[in-house]
């Protein structure tokens, strides 16, 4: 099994051909052969997906599982996980399957609506296998164009304006990657990753249209590439198209974009910004400290204030980003374990979120808060599931929303104690906003009308909760099984960093004593 | 020495022969009856040597005591202007048998422009240079105008004849500049006289008036005026046309001037490229975006297209050559499936341009409709698709030639651009319930719709290996 990673990646694509050629009409049975081909690829694609899990060897801290070929221009078609993307690729298998499930209701354009889905996956799961800066952008980019759509046809009511906003915000940020990677392919003559990581860029200060650039070429595209990731993240102050986008957009798109497509950007920085940059990421990491603790606060103060019920999700993903940025940029071994273990929990938790959301809104078809209360009298499955991940969203002990949380603010504390004392005061911000849409939409006496009909869960639902919960309850009680995978990676990384960091220190030194 | 002269321009002749023989047998024959048959035979006949030019074709030869360069530069240009006119042809064939403009003179005067094209691209000399362009700009002047009875198409003939004239006359005016200065007309004998870095200043007012000439050509800003107006004005196939082989060839005329004759002073024309390039692309991108008409909107895209093409360009190297030439080429396809798309909007047997027409377009058609996307979103230069890596190719140029401020430009203007095609989408895929078009029928343009954009899918493999010819094309070019 040489290519088993592009059979991963391309079995939903190959799905999506299958059913752009082969299906035809739009009655009843259509519809259903589509849902049934979509859900079956992407199961299938989880289940490939495991060999993956399997052949892997955490102690081997190098890409695994490459493939190489000769591409265009001198660029690679070259695919590879470590141990800092296996696990992405695992939660973006592991997720798919579930959103297809919770897209059962949909009846326009179904056909359309599952290429869509199925198209995503293979971008997203090529975002974390590329091992070639070019093939990396053409997934990270890609990625768009399926999400524009799916938030255009079967968004909600201002779905034009959030789809245009997502599709420019987004493009805007990574246009100058594009710029910076053309830099790099110019500057090390390759464009392969893993070569990459090992050249050194320059580091000397420059001066550009007479500002002195202190870590010259490194900072110049570390903030190339920090536009990029940042707007994808998303983080304060460019976060502002996440909760325009998760409203507007469909369950299943929310549930895809705040699991996986977000993560993008904390992977980029994991696989780009600290070990290619060093000079530059440590220059400005103060920077990012503040907004991560700025974003943390703030957008739980904005949470607080949403009337909206996935506006105020998308605020506390906001929020918890906020952790994972911080984390990364600790860049000690508890800070990077628990920003991707952040990632991952948060993954499983706001992903269960939104489809909490997405239950009732089903039945009411309407996402205000003042719209529901007592919902515990009619629908106890539900009320139970919804208490569930509510405490994992706030950090419950027990649950793998609380180990990120304290990982990364463990890490920050070791290098900046005040940022992470802020930080923290975001841990009881989200309790408190949490806790507060938990009561008024579950708690309390039934006094609406219109949901005095209202049915708990089917078992389709209940169906596509359960791995979910599994997953954070396993992850909270034993979190070893993701940190030993990427223990390994991430202390690889460390240590690079800290190497060429010193290097860039002694030889600046060097030069200052000529 | 007349036989191996007469063989390096046998492809020429034989078009050139072809389109006399066919003029005098429409005339003296049936008039408009042979129009169908005449347009199949020329795209035949333009496919056939587009082939013939590509496969046997090798070296370099050059005729006429150097006015003629058969090299593979001009090869990779031909071949591109050959295909791309065929396609046209007869992929505009329905349209204008619906509206009744079946004149046999069409498919005889896309034949001598390509003609003329063919010669531009080989010019060796600035007098065969100005044959070729007059050639092509007055067969041109005439098929723009073809709808004799429409007051727009005239108006865009007649705007199209005055700013070209003009533009010519810059052009020899230019050229007889280089000529005194330089005294010879011959551009070999011109990148002596104009030697290494620095060039007498005669010689420089020369290349700017002869560089403003061709701007026009290319519809470079701010010599874009015209395009907007002809594109919407002429008949659509007619407007396809414009937007393709032209473009390749002033192009390539551009290119092959600015290399051949002013090698020696890349440092001077690069900046003013890299100043036209810039303009091109923000207005391109920022003039579209208040446009209703799909027709005029094509006219901006295209005019920032031409910036991304000029990027390449003005990096001044071999490898810029090459981007600018693998850049056309990608631009062209998705410029044929593109038109193919338009020429196929009606409304009740109408034409229809409007692009609020197209509300809901996707749920009547929706094969069409994906094709049309895939082609809106590589026109936007949005990766999986191959307009990314057109982009790429000049962004990559311009980089390695230190112009890193025109690349950042070129990538901030892209994003402005595609809003405008994001809104084409926005209209098929998310508009409200409006009046239909009509049901498109199988045809041509059909084919060349789903083809064109099935290339933008599939190119991404390997961009069916026009990297490597245009590589060598580039390398014949820059020595």
């Amino acid at each position: 099994m040489d290519n088993l990673l592009s059979i991963v990646t391309f079995i939903p694509a190959l799905a999506a051909l299958i059913l752009l050629v082969f299906l035809r009409g739009e009655d009843e049975a259509a519809q259903r052969n589509a849902k049934w081909v979509a859900l079956l690829a992407t199961g299938l694609t989880f289940l490939v997906s495991l060999f993956i899990l399997a052949g892997f060897d955490p102690s081997n801290t190098g890409f695994q599982m490459v493939e190489e070929r000769e591409w265009l221009l001198g660029l690679q078609y070259k695919m590879g996980v470590d141990g800092i993307s296996v696990l992405f690729v695992m939660l973006t298998t592991f997720i798919m399957p579930l959103t297809i499930a919770a897209s059962w209701n949909v009846t326009a354009r179904v056909k359309e609506y599952m290429i869509a889905f199925l198209m995503l996956e293979t971008l997203m799961l090529g975002v974390f296998m590329a091992l070639d800066l070019v093939l990396f952008y053409l997934f990270f980019e890609g990625g768009l164009i399926p999400m524009f759509l799916i938030i255009g046809i079967w968004g909600g009511k201002e779905r034009i304006y959030a789809s245009f906003k997502f599709f420019l915000y987004t493009f805007l940020g990574s246009v100058l990657m594009l710029v910076a990677m053309v830099g790099m392919y110019s500057e090390a003559g390759t464009t392969d990753i893993a070569q990459l990581l090992r050249h050194e860029f320059g580091s000397e200060t420059l001066s550009l249209l007479g500002f002195q650039i202190v870590g010259g070429m490194q900072t110049l595209m570390f903030i190339a590439f920090f536009a990029s990731f940042a707007v994808k993240m998303p983080m304060w102050p460019v976060h502002t198209w996440l909760p325009d986008a998760h409203v507007q957009a469909p369950t299943a798109g929310s549930v895809v974009l705040a699991a996986i497509l977000l993560k993008m950007g904390g992977y980029g920085f994991l696989r780009f910004s600290l070990p290619m940059f060093p000079v530059g990421a440590d220059l400005l990491t103060p920077l990012v400290f503040w907004m991560s603790a700025i974003a943390i606060v703030y957008t739980s103060l904005v949470a607080l204030a949403q009337d909206d019920m996935k506006k105020l999700i998308a605020y506390s993903s906001v929020a918890h980003m906020g952790y994972v940025t911080m984390g990364i940029f600790a860049a000690n071994q508890q800070g990077i374990d628990g920003a991707i273990f952040q990632m991952i929990s948060h993954g499983f938790i706001s992903g269960a979120l939104f489809l909490c959301v997405g239950v009732i809104y089903d039945r009411m078809h309407t996402r205000e808060i003042d719209a529901y209360g007592g919902l515990v009298n009619r629908m106890p499955a539900y009320a139970l599931i919804f208490m569930f991940f509510t405490m994992a969203n706030v950090g419950l002990p027990g649950t793998s929303g609380f180990v990120g949380e304290f990982l990364t603010l463990v890490g920050v504390f070791k290098v900046n104690t005040w940022v992470a004392l802020f930080a923290t005061s975001g841990v009881i911000l989200s309790a408190a906003y949490a806790l507060w849409l938990y009561r008024r939409v579950v708690m309390g006496d039934l006094i609406k009308e219109s949901l005095k009909t209202i049915k708990d869960m089917s078992a389709r639902e209940k169906a596509i909760f359960a791995p979910l919960v599994a997953m954070t309850l396993l992850l909270g009680v034993y979190p070893a099984l993701v940190t030993d995978i990427i223990g390994p990676s991430v202390g690889a990384l460390i240590g690079n960093y800290e190497t060429a960091l010193a290097n860039a220190a002694s030889a600046s030194q060097f030069a200052a004593s000529q | 020495m007349i036989q191996a002269d007469l063989n390096v321009i046998l492809p020429e002749i034989v078009l050139a022969l072809y389109a006399m023989a066919a003029l005098l047998i429409a005339v003296y024959g049936g008039k408009d009856r042979f129009t169908g048959p005449l347009i199949w035979l020329t795209a035949g006949l333009m496919v056939v040597l587009a082939a013939w030019i590509g496969i046997t074709g090798e070296g370099t030869h050059v005729g006429f005591g150097g006015m003629f360069h058969d090299d593979g530069f001009s090869r990779f240009a031909k071949v591109t202007i050959l295909l791309s006119g065929a396609a046209v042809l007869v992929m505009g064939q329905d349209f204008m048998a619906k509206r009744d403009l079946m004149r046999f003179e069409y498919p005889i005067l896309v034949a001598l422009s390509v003609i003329g094209m063919m010669v531009m691209v080989s010019a060796g000399d600035l007098m065969a240079l100005y044959m070729g362009l007059e050639l092509q700009s007055l067969s041109l002047y005439v098929v723009a105008a073809m709808r004799r009875d429409s007051a727009r198409s005239t108006e865009a003939g007649l705007k199209y004849f005055v700013l070209g004239a003009l533009s010519s006359g810059l052009l020899l005016y230019g050229a007889s500049l280089t000529y005194g200065f330089a005294g010879t007309t011959l551009f070999s004998g011109i990148i002596d006289a104009a030697g290494e870095g620095q060039a007498p200043i005669g010689l420089l007012f020369g290349l700017v008036f002869v560089m403003a000439g061709l701007a026009f050509k290319v519809s470079a800003v701010p010599f874009h005026m015209w395009t907007p107006d002809v594109y919407e004005g002429a008949p659509t196939p007619v407007t396809a046309f414009f937007a393709t082989a032209p473009k390749v060839a002033a192009m390539a005329l551009l290119a092959r001037v600015l290399h051949d004759a002013f090698g020696g002073v890349s440092a001077d024309w690069g900046q003013v490229l890299a100043v036209l390039s810039l303009l091109s692309m923000f207005l391109g991108a920022v003039a579209a975006i208040g446009q209703t008409n799909i027709k005029r909107l094509m006219a901006y895209s295209s005019i920032a297209h031409m910036g991304y093409a000029l990027m390449g360009l003005a990096a001044g190297t071999v490898f810029g050559v090459q981007a600018m030439l693998v850049y056309m080429a990608i631009y062209v396809t998705m410029n044929v499936g593109t038109f193919a798309f338009i020429l196929s909007m009606e409304r009740d047997g109408q034409p229809v341009t409007e692009i609020s027409a197209l509300n809901q377009y996707a749920k009547a058609e929706p094969g069409r409709a994906l094709a049309m996307l895939v082609l809106l979103f590589s026109l936007a230069g949005v990766p999986p698709l191959v307009g990314f890596f057109g982009k790429f190719y000049v962004l990559r140029a311009a980089y390695e030639a230190g112009l890193v401020w025109l690349a950042v430009a070129g990538v901030v203007a892209s994003v402005i651009g595609a809003f405008y095609y994001l809104r084409i989408v926005y209209y098929m895929y998310f508009g409200e319930e409006g009046e239909a078009l009509d049901r498109s029928r199988a045809s041509v343009a059909g084919v060349l719709l789903m083809a064109s954009a099935a290339i933008m899918v599939v190119g991404v493999v390997n961009l069916f290996g026009i990297e490597t010819a245009a590589q060598a094309a580039a390398a014949a070019l820059v020595n």
